[in-house]
């Protein structure tokens, strides 16, 4: 399964594509079961990067970890979480 | 120290109201992230894992009190109370918005700073012996000459495109503590028989994943032709580094590539071009950018040896300190003192916005508002008076910034790595803290003696890995960070790159394998005078190997 992800260009905080828009937390993020919903996926990122919305836009590979979805990376995990030397930081100090 | 001159505020001025004016059409949306991409870097802006990062130049690592203030003031305003100091003397934040950096600059030119040049395929900030002026072993202060670099190769109009990037790093000392031969040009400012002052000149180091030690391709340029003669190294890197591959395009692997002689022939024909011309430095010129460094006044403070006999009587604490993170000046009633951003299981290299103000403080009251930041990722007070010694210690205790593990085994250089790096392929960070954690005692880290361990979390090397007496490289394998241990790397004036030990470690096992190589060079040592590096360079990895990988052979 896959996730589309991107940085805010504002301020450049990572987001994913969830319910119609850009969320801050990857839990929700819409999830491509098949080619053709990551290539919606894909176009939907296309279009939020040329209008300017965010930058740095990629499909990544995501499970459902009890009902809540998870990348699958390291990187990624890190990314949707925060430094894991600062539990403060990022998302999971929300 | 430096201060700017009427150009150099008109400049960064002009830079300052430039890239604002690019940030706002950019959040307007006038024009793309492709073209604002080389624009950003121009001006040190990076996109991270979590956020947008700024990096900010600290020329040649020099600081006063008023700078590290207002970098704390950014720390709290804009991003998120921290700061990050780097291997180039540079400082990074993690979290800035886009929208906020045109403030950020503004406030920062307020100061007679920027982030210009701290990225893209240019000459980056001069870096320089972080004891500089202070020493007691240099024969000259190097920043005059870095700063004559830094004006020279700002915005250079032939050498803002070059095949890589480029790093060029001054010491003024036999003793390296630069790093020099790991950079694209290293300069070792000496005096030749006549008592003149010059360089010898090195090209073509540099880590990343093909590691080079540089190679000496002049023993004596007259400091005269110091700018005339990187005009020639830089005009034949220009032209012949190659452009076809990023990988390859570093001088270090045209060096490499054409053969140190080839290339001494080339650079000398392009500087007898050259040498006579309008880059020849005029000597008042060159005194006049030494005015600006000035040393700060220093009285005779003869009361320091009882007031520092007297309180290391006082204090176990103190006495530590003193012995480990205080070095000789070249004034006998001075000491240069490092303040550790390495406490022990701390973030290597981070402050927080409040250390950098009480750091400011310390330096205005007792170091004549001198600060710099090492390439080891330390602060450095370089003028204290003996006498006030204890008075900077206390001070720095109240702030957590005591740890008295200068050049021991917790004085780790690490790279920011997988927690925020877009590059990065594995954590560093937390390796180093679980090292540190793991050698906590200082008893015991001072019988281990001095061990440079260095930590990268990629190929890319921003945490010097080749080059620690103890390197750690993390990669990623099979979806796991996996810690490649290389042994026998310095980067002092002896520059050599590790070997790699044998096979990789999971974050479970590094730790403890590093224990084991330490106890095996405790066990294998000829007395305690004898350094991890060099009785590493005694006995060669044979024994390190032995201890490391010896049960897995007999298993098998």
């Amino acid at each position: 399964m896959k996730i589309l992800t991107a940085n805010r260009l504002t301020d450049g905080i990572a987001v994913w594509y969830a319910d119609g828009g850009w969320a801050e937390t990857v839990d929700r993020a819409d999830l491509a079961h098949d080619k053709a919903a990551e290539d919606r996926l894909e176009v939907i990122g296309a279009k939020a990067y040329a209008d300017n919305e965010v930058v740095d836009v990629n499909l990544i590979d995501a499970d459902v970890v009890n009902g809540a979805v998870e990348p699958v990376r390291l990187r990624e995990k890190i990314r949707a979480a925060g430094p894991t030397i600062r539990s403060d930081l990022g998302k999971q100090a929300a | 120290m430096y201060r700017y001159d009427e150009f150099d505020h008109d400049f960064v001025q002009a830079r300052v109201a430039e890239f604002s004016d690019q940030v706002q059409r950019r959040l307007a949306g006038e024009i793309t992230e492709d073209q604002f991409r080389p624009l950003r870097l121009m001006n040190g802006v990076y996109l991270q894992l979590h956020a947008y990062m700024l990096r900010i130049a600290v020329p040649y690592g020099t600081l006063n009190g008023k700078q590290l203030r207002m970098l704390g003031h950014i720390a709290r305003k804009y991003d998120k109370g921290y700061g990050h100091f780097t291997t180039r003397q540079n400082i990074q934040f993690n979290w800035p918005a886009l929208s906020d950096i045109p403030a950020i600059l503004a406030d920062l030119a307020s100061v007679e700073m920027h982030a210009i040049q701290t990225s893209g395929n240019c000459i980056r900030n001069v870096t320089a012996d972080h004891f500089a002026g202070a020493a007691a072993d240099e024969v000259a202060d190097p920043r005059p000459y870095a700063e004559i670099l830094r004006q020279w190769s700002s915005v250079h109009p032939e050498f803002s495109f070059l095949p890589r990037k480029f790093k060029i790093a001054v010491t003024g000392a036999e003793r390296d503590r630069a790093a020099i031969q790991t950079h694209d040009i290293g300069l070792h400012l000496k005096k030749n028989a006549a008592g003149e002052l010059g360089f010898a000149v090195y090209i073509g180091g540099g880590q990343g994943r093909t590691p080079m030690v540089a190679r000496k391709i002049r023993d004596f340029l007259p400091e005269a032709d110091l700018l005339s003669y990187c005009t020639a190294i830089l005009r034949v890197y220009n032209l012949y580094g190659r452009r076809d591959n990023k990988y390859k395009a570093r001088i270090k692997i045209l060096v490499h590539e054409t053969g140190v002689d080839e290339i001494t022939r080339q650079v000398e024909a392009e500087w007898q071009e050259l040498k006579d011309a309008e880059l020849k430095l005029p000597e008042a010129d060159i005194r006049a950018i030494e005015a600006y460094f000035a040393p700060p006044a220093l009285t005779d403070r003869p009361e320091g040896d009882q007031a520092v006999k007297l309180a290391r009587l006082d204090s176990k604490g103190f006495s530590q300190w003193l012995d480990q993170n205080v070095v000789t000046h070249r004034h006998p009633d001075y000491a240069a003192v490092t303040i550790s951003l390495k406490g022990i299981g701390e973030v290597p290299g981070d402050a927080s916005d409040s250390q950098m103000e009480a750091v400011a403080d310390i330096a205005e009251t007792y170091a004549f508002d001198e600060l710099r930041v090492s390439h080891e990722q330390n602060l450095i007070l370089p003028h204290v008076a003996r006498a006030d010694l204890k008075a900077v210690y206390d001070a720095l205790v109240d702030i957590g910034l005591a740890t008295a593990n200068s050049n021991l085994i917790s004085d780790i250089i690490a790279c920011p790595g997988l927690d925020y790096c877009a590059l990065a392929t594995a954590r560093s960070i937390p390796i180093a803290q679980e090292i540190s954690r793991r050698f906590a005692s200082l008893e015991r880290q001072r019988e281990i003696g001095e061990l440079k361990l260095k930590i990268s979390g990629c190929i890319n090397a921003c945490g010097h890995h080749h080059v620690g007496h103890i390197g750690i490289l993390g990669v990623e394998k099979k979806g796991s960070e996996l810690y490649q241990v290389t042994l026998g790397g310095s980067a002092d004036e002896n520059t050599s790159v590790g070997e790699i030990i044998g096979r990789g470690f999971s974050s479970e096992e590094i730790t403890d394998a590093i224990e084991q190589i330490v106890e095996t060079y405790l066990g294998l040592r000829l007395n305690p005078q004898e350094k991890f590096i060099d009785a590493y360079r005694r006995v060669g990895p044979a024994p390190f190997k032995e201890a490391l990988y010896a049960g897995e052979a007999k298993a098998a």
